[in-house]
């Protein structure tokens, strides 16, 4: 962790893990979506919408991954100054915005034929559109404040009050009454989902994650490169 | 294939949620891409100027 902190060492890594974790994400793609869409069976309740879990859940849980990475590369960028942890969680947020974005939209579109809506303000539900807004507030300060050293510490500031939305999101569904099932993954005891249907959630999580990782190491050269530029123009002006 | 395109009758939810995935997806690619590929270019431009200037 602390030796990547240096940019040069990252973009030495970056330059054989960010190609690796293309083509992983791309294989793992295509794998997840032919699995999902025509190995994994109908539900014997849910029929064929049972197909949206495998872009639902792994978008879900991608929503509240990013975040929590973007709230470690925060907690040390704050500490110990680091620009490239600043910049890695200033990176990720359009990621993380978009797996919730998709989550809610999913997740409504499955609501519908399932629930009869596709909106409830339940505890599940809202807390993460409340974490939806967080990443877009989060985007938005980087862009309010010129100065990047008091963008980054703000912004960090930003993210890592939100992270009590965290667990709000992942106990929602236990501690208050809702619509939205609870974990059937993640939990004591194992999954309680049968094979046919957990290997193509797994594959499509896996994708996501690996869709995360190459994008992020892009977009953190995308930032680094920027900053550079910003010191050249800075100077030769 | 028109059995597989009607999902069981829920085409109308099914699909506009793969779809979103896949064009949300597919436009950060492109648009994180794209800025990458534009600061590589006003960056080898910059230096370029540098270097120029530091020779003059």
């Amino acid at each position: 962790m602390f030796a990547l902190a240096n940019p040069r060492r990252f973009l030495n890594l970056a330059q054989w893990l960010e190609p690796l974790s293309w083509a992983a994400a791309a294989v793992f793609l295509v794998l997840g979506l032919y699995l999902s869409l025509f190995i994994a069976p109908p539900d014997y309740q849910q029929g064929e919408t049972v197909r949206i879990m495998f872009i639902h859940v792994p978008a879900a849980w991608m929503s509240m991954m990013v975040y929590g990475f973007m709230a470690v590369a925060s907690f040390l960028g704050l500490i110990y100054r680091h620009v490239l942890a600043d910049l890695a969680a200033k990176a990720a947020a359009p990621i993380g915005a978009a797996f919730t974005f998709l989550a809610l939209v999913t997740g409504s579109l499955w609501g519908r034929p399932m629930w009869g809506t596709y909106w409830v303000w339940d505890a599940r539900l809202t807390s993460v559109l409340i974490l939806f807004f967080l990443y877009l507030g989060y985007m938005a300060l980087w862009q309010a404040i010129e100065d990047p050293v008091k963008a980054a510490r703000a912004a960090a500031i930003l993210c890592l009050v939100g992270v009590i939305n965290l667990p709000i999101i992942k106990f929602s569904v236990d501690w208050w009454n809702t619509l939205h099932q609870p974990a059937s993954v993640v939990k004591m005891g194992g999954p309680s989902i049968h094979p046919a249907m957990l290997w193509p959630l797994l594959a499509m999580a896996l994708a996501y994650m690996l869709l995360f990782a190459a994008l992020e190491m892009q977009r953190i050269r995308a930032e680094l490169l920027e900053r550079r530029l910003a010191n050249l123009t800075g100077i030769s002006h | 294939m028109n059995e597989f395109l009607a999902m069981g009758g829920y085409a109308v939810f099914v699909w506009p949620a793969y779809g979103a995935s896949v064009i949300v997806l597919v436009a950060l690619v492109i648009a994180s891409r794209r800025r990458l590929k534009r600061l590589e270019q006003a960056l080898a431009q910059a230096e370029g100027r540098a270097s120029m200037e530091d020779e003059a």
